[in-house]
């Protein structure tokens, strides 16, 4: 059994722990911490998997600014839960069945780390011999090669990080697009609740 | 929180390096793991920090409204930019190919770079008026 696999079964375990406590904990401020425990468990699992960007994200995004968020609601809604919830059986077997119907999908899907998935088959080799072409080769590029209008770089012009290779060249309208989205986001929150000041006179 | 030394002292000393570890994040987003939505969010983490422990008064002397309210359009604006020196270059929209600012072979990283930092503003931006308004309503709430 190879060691990242061992660290996968802790990990995981220890996943399944706090997703489960987080809905067994009656305090909230509680419950918000083990959720941002669970967002740093999840970014080590990431990092696990060499997908350091994602992990960066999870930790930054996850573990920090939605844990001070939620604690901002705190303040507003208290720290304990109000009654003990009752078992509502009809939303249970919804989501009984859903979880079945998630389950049973996830056997259509490639075994981890298979290289005849579809992602790595389809248009991820081209990324890769654009971006590195001594991969694609399976050699390493000697300094006498041919660079083409490239003065020095072995990446013929590409940066030498593929996911931001792919965020802002190939996919650059995506991104592009979520920048507006974050931005219309905030724009919309100044609009919703910056009113409050208007109304007890304040900037208009 | 403010009157409390150990919090007051810790954050003094770790603001500067989380900034710098945001800038870092941004930066290097070309070559290693990151770019302009993790360091974005380090960057506003900074600030957040700071407001949580000196208080929403001291966070609008440190950066005002009207400062996040600019910088949420300004990185749009630098990543549309940098889309239309593209146009003007003579190339497709976001084609990074007429900033050979220091040669042919760095085009697209000044391209990536500018495009970073503008991602970064924006969502730095946005998360401090997020924090902001989420607490000023928490407050007003009380």
């Amino acid at each position: 059994m190879s060691e990242f696999l061992l660290v996968d079964i802790v990990l995981l375990s220890l996943l399944i722990v706090t997703s489960v406590s987080v809905f067994l904990l009656r305090n909230l401020f509680a419950a918000t911490m083990v959720l941002s425990l669970y967002s740093l468990l999840m970014s080590v699992v990431w990092l696990n998997l060499d997908a350091a960007d994602v992990a960066l994200t999870e930790a930054a995004v996850g573990a920090g600014i939605a844990t001070v968020l939620l604690i901002g609601a705190l303040v507003v809604v208290g720290a304990e839960e109000r009654k003990h919830p009752r078992m509502h059986r009809p939303a249970l077997l919804l989501v009984g069945l859903t979880t079945a119907a998630l389950v049973y999908g996830t056997f259509d899907l490639p075994r981890l780390g298979d290289p005849a998935a579809p992602a790595q088959t389809h248009v991820v080799p081209e990324y890769i011999s654009q971006t590195v072409e001594k991969l694609r080769s399976g050699q390493p590029v000697a300094p006498s090669d041919d660079h083409g209008d490239y003065e020095s770089d072995n990446f013929h012009g590409h940066v030498p990080n593929l996911v931001t290779s792919v965020i802002v060249n190939y996919r650059a309208y995506d991104t592009l697009f979520e920048v507006a989205v974050i931005f219309t986001a905030g724009v919309s929150l100044i609009l919703l609740l910056g009113r409050r000041e208007s109304e007890s006179g304040g900037r208009a | 929180m403010r009157d409390q030394v150990i919090l007051r002292v810790v954050t003094k000393v770790t603001i500067p390096f989380i900034l710098v570890f945001g800038f870092y994040v941004i930066t290097h987003g070309e070559l290693g793991p990151g770019g302009g939505f993790q360091g974005g969010v380090v960057l506003a983490a900074a600030f957040i920090l700071y407001g949580l422990v000196f208080g929403l008064e001291d966070l609008e002397k440190i950066i005002p409204r009207r400062l996040t309210d600019a910088m949420a359009g300004l990185g749009v604006l630098i990543y549309t930019g940098v889309g239309l020196v593209g146009i003007f270059g003579g190339y497709n929209f976001l084609d990074y190919t007429p900033l050979r600012l220091t040669g042919a072979d760095a085009a697209e990283s000044w391209g990536m770079t500018l495009v970073e930092y503008g991602v970064g503003i924006t969502v730095a931006a946005v998360m401090v008026i997020v924090f902001r308004e989420v607490s000023l309503a928490a407050t007003a709430e009380k």
